[in-house]
Parts: structure tokens; sequence; C-alpha cells
């Protein structure tokens, strides 16, 4: 059986960023992940926002772990080299009612350590978004909001790790715990068991399953609450902002967002689904998305949609615990007494993004607390060196890479310019992306207004041709979603 | 080949529209003329289009979608066309400065006296006609597999169903059938036939393959690859009927809903498009609102035959040749063209006055509404009649073409504009 001292059940942004914090000490670290890439739950289909910390409630871990790790994202965008822009977020009030409200989340914001939070007039808000519905009566400004790219965030994080040591196993799924007496000694895996001191539950949406394996928190349950979005067409609406409305009981709402690919996204609704794989997009979902959006954006239309997609948030219900804070769904990073060696998390839900960073230092801090003794390893090495992306370099760059690399000169995605050189770099990166799909996350291809169409055929062909497989064999996203399922020409006339 | 740095003429796009207009350019007066091409041979999407139905109105031939188009590839290379393929282009100014990229051609920066836009139509998505669902493979745009299976070689499903009476649609539904698939049906949202008639005929009926008209695809079903599909009828507003749902299984939804002008560039150098063709306004030399752009075939509005793409993109090489060499008519200033009663849209949008001077002048329309019996189509200027034309039906999937007559030059002097209507007789 293979030994290693810590494995990491779950590859989405909070296993791959804990991942990463663990690889700066003299650890041998293992990440699984069942599915055949990292980050393809919750991190690759939600509002990617790096939220203020205004709206999770004082005195939850929510809060604390949102405001710490909002701090966190210059240095790790600096480090990783991914895309991240600190523009600030507006929470936009329409009518007086809710004009009213913006109070309560100021002090809220403020009791949370949110800095530099203001209110901005109506008058003021349509200068700076000249879209706004006119019945927009102020707005709430929290300067330290942000956008970012969560996928390539996760990416990169990984690439650190494995840089640092940390092994990697896609397509690996977690099964049960090994134990002796009360002491998790190992997990077993559909591709064998391993041996370990330490496993981090960092299930997602499984982590009730995972923690119940270990008999932890008998009667906490994740239930996926679903939320749709629509992307729309760059070439039709910019929307230069992120646009929260007023949050009511049921969530932040129905946002209005500017990505850092240059779209504007809206969404997310709120529903809750049984099925923790049903990322299905629905007629009624689309159109409460839209009248949600239209509330703060009257012109926007379904008509500039260009993508629809739904993630699921991973909601969780546990108890806030610090005395007298009511709050049912909040985070769980602990170290149970039930069991010895599991860190377990659970219940991370928004803002787990934002508080990645902050939840894998506390990971680490409380594997110190438990006695751990955390060596810092010689040649940890922070920085992960991004690959280029030819539509985002400036024109003399462009020349000099397509100079350097011939292969940058060729777009294979015509809405989102992206090169031949890009999709090879990826399927031979540190973690190679072998799908269409994990193409698609990395490089953004096929997000245009086409949706793929074009570039669909060509990346295939491409795939197909650097791994060494026949193009039956290349897939969406795994086994089970290939493109092709013969060659023409081969098949026998029914008698 | 070195390639210069300045052009008379540089056509983007080497489909029937560019090879047409590169050739008119090349053989009216330009002399350096570059046809940029994204792909890695001419013709465009006629390389893929390996059945026949081209060329009637051109050759008066029968032509595959390759024989067509080399034809016009043969002309092309003979009369001196510098042809820059496998090349991107990214950006284009108003003042027609042209910026593309190429694995072989490298980072292309270059001039042109005139430029024709003729980048073709892209296929409408499932994201735009916003179909609910998982999103598993196996929802392939109907050019996309007609790609695959043309083109690579390899068959991207065993049981379709297609949504949309398209004919690139009708015609893969035929093309699968061919190659050992089943196609379950075809459907389609509107109570008509969006393609054209005889494709309808060749491709569906005489596969015996069902076409179920007023009704769409609620619901893809499937994780990974698609499983099913669930169909619905609709009323007259496109409103799902309940009780009326079907799940249909199947390994592929190929769409055919639609094609939209391609014109990203166009708006980059400042063109403006017609939200109802999608495509850039022009008047009857195909010239845009930018002087010296000018834009032809399906990058202007969708056209049913290519025929008349090849036709447009003629007229509009000529037009920049001329511009290039700086031949210009004497300015009588234009006309514009309304569209009057079961008029969708007519391209071109205005007519310079002069222009009947030379030939008559072709003006094609799209109408909003089926007509099954005999109709005028009929040309105004306010309360006289300039032309009146007799069809045999007015139908949506197929264009209608007239021609403004010679004689006609002073009625359309005076005009201050001119409408057009499609009427029953």
């Amino acid at each position: 059986m293979k030994t290693v001292d810590i494995i990491i059940i779950g590859g989405g942004v909070v296993g791959c960023m804990i991942a990463r914090a663990l690889s700066r000490f003299a650890l041998h670290v293992l990440l699984i992940e069942k599915e055949d890439d990292i980050g393809t739950g919750a991190t690759s289909a939600n509002s990617a926002i790096v939220h203020a910390g205004y709206d999770p409630v004082t005195g939850t871990l929510k809060a604390k772990m949102n405001v710490a790790g909002n701090a966190m994202w210059d240095s790790l965008s600096g480090e990783l080299g991914f895309e991240f822009e600190r523009r600030g977020d507006y929470v936009v009030a329409v009518g007086k009612e809710e004009l009213a409200l913006l109070d309560g989340l100021q002090t809220q914001g403020q009791n949370n350590g949110v800095p530099g939070m203001h209110f901005i007039s109506a008058d003021e808000m349509r200068l700076r978004e000249p879209n706004l519905s006119p019945h927009v009566s102020g707005a709430l400004w929290a300067p330290t909001g942000g956008i970012c790219d969560p996928f390539m965030l996760t990416v990169a994080a990984a690439e650190n790790a494995v840089h640092n040591g940390v092994s990697l196993l896609t397509g690996t799924r977690f099964e049960d715990f090994i134990f002796d007496q009360r002491r998790i000694v190992g997990v077993k895996t559909n591709r064998g068991d391993f041996a370990c001191r330490w496993v981090v539950n960092a299930a997602g949406l499984y982590a009730d399953e995972v923690m119940h394996k270990a008999g932890v928190r008998p009667e906490f349950k994740i239930c996926p609450r679903r939320g749709e979005y629509s992307v729309l067409d760059r070439a039709e609406i910019q929307i230069n902002n992120v646009l929260f409305p007023v949050p009511s009981e049921k969530g932040k709402g129905i946002l209005v967002t500017t990505t850092v690919h240059g779209n504007t996204i809206v969404g997310p609704n709120s529903q809750w689904v049984d099925d923790k794989e049903d990322r299905s997009v629905t007629g009624d979902g689309m159109a409460e998305i839209w009248s949600g959006a239209q509330k703060l954006i009257p012109s926007l239309t379904s008509r500039f949609s260009i993508a629809v997609f739904a993630g699921l948030r991973a909601c969780g219900n546990a108890p806030c615990q610090t005395p007298g804070v009511k709050h049912n769904h909040d985070f769980v990073i602990e170290i149970p007494a039930e069991v010895q060696g599991l860190v377990n998390l659970g219940g991370i839900e928004s803002p787990g993004l934002t508080s990645a960073p902050a939840i894998a230092r506390r990971v680490v801090d409380l594997l110190q607390d438990a006695g751990e003794k955390l060596a810092v390893k010689r040649g940890w090495d922070p920085i992960r060196e991004p690959r280029p992306h030819f539509r985002r370099l400036p024109r003399e760059e462009q020349i000099k890479l397509i100079k350097a690399d011939p292969r940058y000169g060729r777009v294979i995605c015509r809405c989102e310019m992206v090169t031949e050189g890009e999709i090879i770099a990826e399927i031979h990166a540190p973690i190679p992306a072998l799908t269409y799909d994990a193409i698609k996350r990395r490089t953004w291809l096929g997000t245009g207004r086409c949706l793929g169409s074009f570039d669909m055929p060509r990346v295939v062909d491409l795939i197909a041709h650097e791994l060494g497989v026949p193009p039956e064999a290349v897939s969406k996203k795994g086994p089970g979603s290939e493109f092709l399922v013969r060659k023409t020409k081969e098949w026998e006339v029914p008698a | 080949m070195t390639r210069k740095d300045k052009y008379d003429v540089v056509v983007i796009g080497a489909g029937p529209g560019g090879l047409a207009a590169a050739i008119a350019a090349k053989q009216n007066g330009a002399e350096d003329v570059l046809l940029i091409e994204r792909d890695q041979e001419l013709g465009g999407i006629l390389q893929q289009c390996i059945h026949n139905g081209f060329g009637l109105e051109i050759f008066g031939q029968d032509l595959p979608g390759p024989s067509y188009a080399q034809r016009f590839i043969d002309d092309t290379l003979a009369c001196g066309v510098e042809p820059l393929l496998d090349t991107m282009v990214l950006d284009i100014t108003s003042q027609r400065r042209i910026f593309a990229t190429g694995r072989h051609s490298g980072f292309v920066d270059i001039r042109a006296r005139a430029i024709v836009l003729a980048m073709g139509c892209r296929e409408r998505t499932r994201a735009q006609i916003r179909i609910p669902g998982t999103r598993p493979a196996g929802v392939y745009t109907a050019g996309t597999a007609q790609r695959w299976v043309n083109v690579e070689g390899y068959m991207p499903g065993s049981r379709f169903v297609v949504l949309g009476s398209g004919d690139i649609g009708m015609i893969m539904a035929r093309r699968l059938t061919l190659e050992g698939a089943k196609v379950e049906r075809v459907v389609e949202v509107m109570p008509f036939l969006t393609g054209l008639t005889r494709n309808y005929v060749q491709c569906l009926m005489d596969y015996d393959i069902p076409l179920h008209l007023s009704h769409t695809v609620k619901r893809v079903i499937g994780n990974q690859r698609v499983e099913a599909v669930e169909t619905v009828r609709v009323d007259e507003k496109w409103a799902p009927i309940p009780g009326s749902e079907e799940i249909i299984p199947c390994d592929t939804l190929l769409l055919s809903v639609g094609l939209i002008p391609e014109n990203e560039l166009s708006k980059k150098a400042g063109v403006l498009i017609d939200g109802l063709t999608g495509g850039p306004f022009v008047d009857d030399t195909f010239e845009t609102n930018v002087p010296g752009i000018f834009a032809a075939g399906n990058v202007v509005h969708v056209y049913d035959l290519v025929d008349w793409v090849s036709e447009a993109g003629r007229q509009a090489g000529i037009s920049a040749a001329k511009f290039a060499t700086r031949i210009r008519r004497r300015e009588t200033g234009l006309v514009p063209l309304r569209v009057g009663d079961n008029v969708r849209y007519v391209v071109p949008h205005q007519v310079n006055r002069e222009s009947l001077a030379e030939a008559p002048v072709r003006l094609q329309l799209r109408v909003k509404t089926p007509i099954e019996s005999p109709v005028w189509v009929e040309v105004r200027n306010r309360d006289h009649l300039v032309l009146r034309k007799g069809e045999l039906y007015a139908r949506p999937g197929e264009i209608i073409t007239v021609e403004i007559p010679i004689k006609a030059y002073d009625q359309v002097q005076l005009a201050d504009e001119l409408t057009l209507a499609v009427v029953k007789r």
C-alpha cells in the first residue's frame, strides 16, 4: 500500500488551495479527485466574484473566512498568475424600501471588518453605470470586492502544489476510510488503498457523505442549491461593474456583473435540487434570472445570451458555533473529536471561493494545533508562471509570440481568439487538459457566440493528434462523453 | 510570392462570395488582389457541402459544392489573385488597415484601398434558442456534424433528432441516413418549413423521415452523452402545449435553427449593421456606410442559393475595383428601399439613382409569412407602380428576386423612396 502523510479528498478550489498551502512543508501530500479534471464542481460554475465580506452574518465562520480570504487575493494572484481584478462591488437599491436596507448591510460589513464601504447616491450611481434602471435609489460601495477566474486559480494552485511535490490523482474516487480503532490510517479508493496519517475532507457537495463514513456529524447534510446563469455577448452589451441587488432572505439575489473575460453574466437564481449532479438549466430558471437582472439593468434582453449554465452550491446545515449568533448554514472547518486524523470541512458554499486561501491557512493552523510538526521545505517555490493567452496580449507581444512559436499564429477558436499554441500548451501542461471541456475551462475556447461549433472538430483533431489516440476516443468530459461514434462507411446495411 | 504591405483590394473570406469578389476585382482593374482565408484551402463551407444543387442559376448545371467551388478556385488562381490561406483576420479599421495572423503567414499588417467583407455566416446555437436541460456531448449544429461526416470522415452519433427544418439540417438528415444512422424525426417550431421545398422532398420524404411542424425540443436529457430529448407541440406564440410532451431516445441532437451573418469584424471597422438581416446596410454596389468597405454574400444576409452569393460577390468585387482605381460615378444620391406588406427585409437597403444608367438593379427580399397562391411582388414610388412581378407562391425560406429595369431610370431619379410589397394576386 502506498503511504503518504496527508490525503486531500476533492480537487476543487478549496482542495487545491489546501494542497498548495501544505506543499510548503516537508510532507508527502496526495490530492485525489473523482472526476477526470480538477475544479469541475462548484469551482467551474459560479459568479466568479471575490466578495468583500459584508454579506455573511457577523460572528460566523463564513464572515471571518470571507474577510480574511479577501485580503489574500492580491498576493495570491501575483504568485500564481491568474486573472483577478479588485474593482469593487455595488449593492444597488431600487425604490425607497430597499434604500433603507443598505444601512444595515453597511453596519454588518463594518462589524465584519470590511474596509472602505460607503454610500453612493442614485445620481452618482447612474454616472458610474449608465445602463442602470431609473428607479435606482442609491448603492452601497465596497472597494475590496473583485472578480476573478476561479478555474484558473484552481489550476494554478494545483500546478504550484504539484511543482512543490504534491501528488495528484484524478479519476480517483474516495470509497471509505481505513481505521485503526478510532484513528484514520488510510483511505480506500476505486484505484486502490492509500495509507496516511491525516485526511482532509474537501469533498464539496459530497462532504457530508465523506464525514459520515468517519462517523462524524451524522446530522450534517449537504443540500445542493442550484444557480442558473446566462453569459452575454460582449459585442452586444458590456456592464463594467459588479452589481448586486439588495439581498433578501433567499440570498444575494440575481446579480449583473462583468467577468475577467469581458463578458457580462447574469444570475444566479436559487433552487433546491435532490441530485448532486443536476446541473441542468430550466426555462423557469432562465425567466427568473432575466427578470431579476432587468430590475437593475432594464435594457438587458435574453437575445444577448450566448451561453447558459448552472452550478450547485454545497449548502450545509451546520449551526454557527459563536454563542448568540443565529445562523444555520455556517462553514465547518474543524478537527473533530470523534476520530483522529481527520480535518473536516463542510458546507463551503458562497463565499467559499473568496474564503479558499483563508480556509487553506486555517487547515494548516489546525494541523499545527493538533501537534503536527510542520517544517518549511527548503526550496519551496510560491511562483507559478502563467501560460500566454494570445487574445490578452498587446500587439507587439503577439508578434513576438508568433515569431517564437508559429502555432500561436493559428486561431482555432474564432470568437474568443484562442490559438493552437495555447491549446497544445494546455494538453501538455503539468496538469494536462485531456478533454474538450478541460481545455475550454483553461483557455476559454468555445465559450463565445458560436459555442464551439467552429472549433470543436479542430480541437478534437488536435487532442487526438497530440495524445496519439483515434478521434473517436476524444471526449467532452471523460468516458461516456465521446464526440464521435465511428468512421463513416464502417457499417453494415441491415438485411 | 512575397506579400506586399499595400493592396488595391483585399477580400476577407474565400467562400463563394469572396472567390467571386476576388476574381471580379482582378478582372475589373484592381492590380493587386489579396484573398484571406482562415481555412487551409479555398472554397469555404462549400467544401463540406458534397450534395448537389449548386450552380443551376449560374452554370445551368446541378453541381456538388466542391465542384462548384473548384470552378471559382481555378479562375481565382488563373487570374492572379494572391491567396493567403490558414490566416485569421483579427482586426480591420475604417482606414482599411488589416491585422491578421496565421501559422505560416505569421503576423500580417497590411493596408487596402478597398476591402470586400465576405466572412459568410455562422449557425445559431442551442443557447440562442434557449433549450433547457443538461449539457452533455451530442448536441451539435448541423454544419459541425456536416464537417465531421463529409470532411473528416467520422460519424458524430447513431440516432438523431434534428431541430429546425433549415436546409443544412434536412440535407444532413439524408446524409446521416445514407451513412447508416437513424434519424428519428425533424422538428420545426414554425407552422411551416423554413428551408427549401426541394430539400424537404429529396431529403426527408424520400427517406421516410417524419417532419413535425409546430414542435420544438423542450429539454435535453443525459449527463455525459445525450440520452434523449423531450419534444413538445407549440401554439402560434411558440408556447408549449401541456400534455403533448414526448421523450425521444437518441444520442445526438442536431441543430438547424438558422444562420447569423458573421459581422464581428465589420463592426470593428465601424460598419453599421441592420438588425433585421444581421448584416451591413449596403447600397446596390454593396458598399457599406464606411467608404471603400464593401460586403457581399451571407455576411450581408443569408441567401437560399449559393449562385446568388457568387453573383453578389462579383458585384462587390467590381465595385471594390472601381473604388480602388478611383473610378467614381456621378454622385446623384441614394434612394432608400422600404419594406411594405409581408416583406421581412430587402437587400440592398438603398439604390444609387445613377445605377440604372448602366444596368438593371437587382433586389432580393424575404417574406414574413407564406402565401401558397400566386402573388404580386410590387415596387412602388409612393402610389406609382415602378415594377410588378408575378410569383406562383411566396415562402419565407425562399428568397424572391426582382430587377428594376433600366427603363425605370426616370422614375427612380425622381423617387425619394421605393417600397416593396408582396400581395396576393
